[in-house]
């Protein structure tokens, strides 16, 4: 394993731990905007009071991810910038619509409340689902530099490499995936016991809708994107991640069906981080497949080793803060 | 619009927003935990309300430059690529830098606002310092960034490609210490007196508030050494971009030819097409003695560079003196509020210096924004200087107006909507009947304590 494929790994890492925390405040929002029945109101209070002291620091995965990026694999970030520009642009007004809205419902609230709600609710749909179809056009090769040269149309260039099947259909699958972690984690956050049933309701859902979501994905991967079904039948690895991914899958579901919520919250982690590794394993050693390899895009090494030795360093300010964080707002033992 | 163009001013208004917000972020925390420090010595409810209500508008304003900030560390990528596959190796270490010093922000920040029920009260305080410190950490590691591509070192071209990349050299550039010094400075200096001029307005409306008075002295207390020590070290970035940017130096004080015994511009036109600065005031020999110490040394002229690699000369001489302007206006208040709190007099008594200092509270920001201009516009056609330009930096996708257009929207409308949030929420007297007098309590070692009305 080289000092490139370390970095890529941490730059994965930083990503995971974008979709299990950033992405789960994402899809409060979603659960936010499908709010129903008589506890609607209480459902919301709720999910603000879960994301609002986490959601910023949650938020720095994403940048850590890109910062990360664009120092070590510079021509991967100047591609994607360049070939998803449409995509990540909305992303980015996503982002700014969902954080900026989200503070001012949390505190210039009164008579005009709900529209600030409402428009937190509707970005936190549109982010991850434009993000999961960013992931899903990675993963299906089709930002290869050929595509750029050969001088082709715009809509051929900026539009079609992700505004395929497979992308789309990876977008819903990370739309519903966030949706999935969030109702999870609000089993542990809510105190009473209507809304924790409230929110295992929408998680047993959501699990069986991420299955749903699943099997369409890897239906359109068959011909949208050859590597990912390659790498996620064939390859040696295959088998026993499946199984593993399977496993925490079920267990995330049973552990929930039998209301035990912190089993349930580390199972369903589990099985989305293995989800995303798979992802990645399955496209190494490319960055950006068919043509872009961890090593063609690494930085020169002078940078890679500073860059590592400025990422041990940061972990030490950056674990125990973020162990403190989560420790003063999510430790407290809640309603059983 | 070419493309170039909407490029640029797509970035132009993304960092003229974020800005706002950065330099709000730098300087906030460090009074939000002075107001929360007074509060814990003193025992007085007034500062307890300060330092929340400060939070609560930092919280709003840290939110916006959070997201717009996440907009910039894209748009690298999606408006400059070439740029950033060139000088990511270089240079991307101080954003990572930066990664890490953002982080610890957010989630000391998020600990402070949530946190005041749930951890003591030593401790939250020091969540404040830790938010207050990484900020100032963040925006340093940026503005580094900046400054390389003033000052770009740290790697060898050849062929076009960077060869023996040092990403410390690069950090440890020419401009980097008096960038980053200027900049910090700036924004204690424009958000103390922002704050301080909105309470000074509020005081003049309502002078006996003891609230507001104890807001002012705060905000006073952060912005007047800052604004005092500005202009000695925008005397360092002059002195700097003389030797380094002299094409800057000379844009910015529409010197069109190389000379000794320059003299400085105070006011004035400068004509590019004839090469002349119409109606001009000038001091003789200032600037060859501000920018060397010695005022007949030569300063180099936008003469010495071909007409193709100028900047625009009027923006940039411009700005310059809108920034120099407003930051010697600051400079003068802030002296001014010394002199009198030296001579033990009361600041919230006398009605010009609030007048002062009410007028002040736009100057900081139209300061950063300017200053901001000078180097940038003052750069081009640069992107890193003598090494890329703009044009040969910017993505190749076409119909970039769109984009430019839908930020420029968003930004708008979100900055309408904090203005707005702030006035409401934030910007208004305390409903404690109280502390409508200059009332404080007994022995609390205040001043005026245990006076009322």
């Amino acid at each position: 394993m080289t000092l490139a494929d370390i970095l890529a790994g941490i730059v994965f890492v930083a990503l995971n731990a974008y979709a299990v925390l950033g992405g789960a405040d994402f899809g409060g929002g979603v659960w936010d905007l499908l709010a129903l029945g008589p506890r609607r109101e209480r459902q919301r209070e709720l999910i603000a009071e879960a994301i609002g002291p986490v959601w910023e620091a949650n938020h720095v995965w994403l940048i850590l991810a890109i910062v990360l990026l664009l120092t070590c694999f510079p021509p991967a970030f100047a591609r994607l910038g360049t070939l998803l520009h449409i995509p990540l642009s909305l992303v980015l007004i996503g982002i700014v619509l969902r954080g900026s809205a989200f503070t001012f419902w949390r505190y210039g609230a009164d008579e005009e409340q709900r529209h600030w709600g409402v428009v937190f609710a509707i970005a936190s749909l549109i982010t991850p689902f434009l993000l999961g179809t960013t992931a899903g056009t990675i993963a299906s090769g089709a930002l290869g530099e050929a595509r750029g040269a050969k001088g082709d149309g715009f809509y051929a260039i900026y539009v079609a490499p992700w505004l395929n099947p497979f992308p789309l259909s990876v977008g819903l699958f990370a739309l519903i995936t966030f949706a999935f972690l969030a109702a999870v984690y609000l089993t542990l956050e809510a105190q009473e016991r209507e809304l924790q049933e409230d929110f295992r309701r929408r998680a047993l859902a959501a699990g069986l809708g991420l299955f749903l979501a699943a099997v369409m994905a890897l239906l359109f991967s068959l011909n949208g994107a050859p590597r990912v079904r390659d790498g996620l039948i064939f390859a040696a690895w295959a088998l026993p991640l499946h199984l593993l991914t399977a496993a925490a899958a079920i267990t995330a579901l049973a552990a929930l069906w039998v209301r035990r919520w912190r089993v349930a919250r580390a199972a369903a982690v589990t099985q989305v981080s293995l989800i995303l590794w798979g992802w990645a394993l399955s496209q190494y050693p490319y960055i950006l497949p068919p043509d872009l390899s961890i090593a063609g895009a690494a930085a020169p090494a002078a940078t890679l080793r500073l860059v590592l030795g400025a990422l041990a360093l940061g972990a030490v300010v950056l674990l125990p803060s973020l162990y403190y964080l989560f420790r003063v707002f999510k430790s407290s033992v809640r309603a059983t | 619009m070419s493309d170039l163009l909407a490029a640029r001013s797509q970035m132009a208004v993304s960092l003229a927003f974020h800005i706002v917000f950065a330099v709000i972020g730098i300087a906030m925390p460090l009074m939000m935990v002075l107001a929360e420090r007074r509060w814990q010595v003193t025992g007085h409810a007034i500062y307890l309300d300060l330092a929340k209500r400060w939070a609560k508008g930092t919280a709003i304003l840290f939110a916006v430059g959070a997201v717009s900030g996440t907009v910039l560390s894209f748009e690298l990528g999606l408006l400059w690529p070439r740029f950033m596959a060139f000088a990511g190796p270089i240079i991307g270490m101080p954003f990572s830098l930066e990664g890490f010093a953002f982080f610890t922000e957010a989630i000391f920040l998020g600990i402070y606002l949530y946190g005041w029920d749930r951890i003591s009260a030593r401790a939250h305080l020091w969540a404040g310092v830790a938010v207050a410190v990484s900020g100032v950490a963040s925006g340093v590691f940026v503005v580094i960034a900046n400054a390389w591509m003033n000052a770009p070192t740290g790697f060898e071209l050849v062929n076009g490609q960077a060869v023996n990349v040092d990403p410390i050299a690069a950090m440890a550039n020419a401009a980097a210490v008096s960038q980053t010094l200027h900049m910090t400075l700036a924004a204690y200096a424009a958000t103390g007196f922002a704050v301080a001029g909105i309470h000074a307005f509020l005081l003049l409306k309502d002078p006996a508030n003891a609230f507001h008075r104890r807001a002012l002295e705060i905000a006073l207390l952060v912005a007047a050494p800052a604004a005092v020590l500005q202009p000695l070290s925008g005397d360092l970035s002059a002195r700097h971009i003389a030797v380094h940017q002299p094409v800057k130096l000379a844009a910015a004080e529409a010197l069109f030819r190389t000379q000794p015994d320059a003299s400085l511009t105070l006011v004035g036109w400068p004509d590019v097409a004839v090469q002349e600065t119409r109606f001009a005031v000038e001091i003789p020999y200032a600037l060859s003695l501000l920018a060397f110490h010695d005022p007949h040394a030569v300063v180099q002229g936008l003469d010495a560079v071909p007409r193709a690699e100028w900047p625009n000369v009027p923006a940039v001489y411009v700005s310059f003196r809108v920034m120099v302007a407003a930051g010697t206006y600051l400079a003068l208040v802030a002296l001014w509020a010394a002199w009198l709190a030296w001579r033990r007099a009361d600041l919230a008594h006398n009605r010009w210096l609030l007048r002062a200092v009410a007028l002040a509270t736009p100057m900081g920001f139209i300061a950063v924004e300017a200053g901001w201009m000078v180097t940038e516009l003052g750069r081009q056609p640069w992107v890193i200087y003598g090494v890329l330009k703009t044009q040969d930096a910017v993505t190749p996708m076409p119909g970039l107006v769109v984009p430019f257009v839908t930020f420029t929207l968003l930004y708008c409308f979100l900055g309408v909507i904090v203005v707005w949030l702030l006035y409401r929420h934030i910007i208004r007297s305390p409903a404690v009947p109280e502390w409508r007098g200059f009332y404080m309590p007994p022995g609390s070692g205040e001043r005026g304590a245990g006076s009322s009305t």
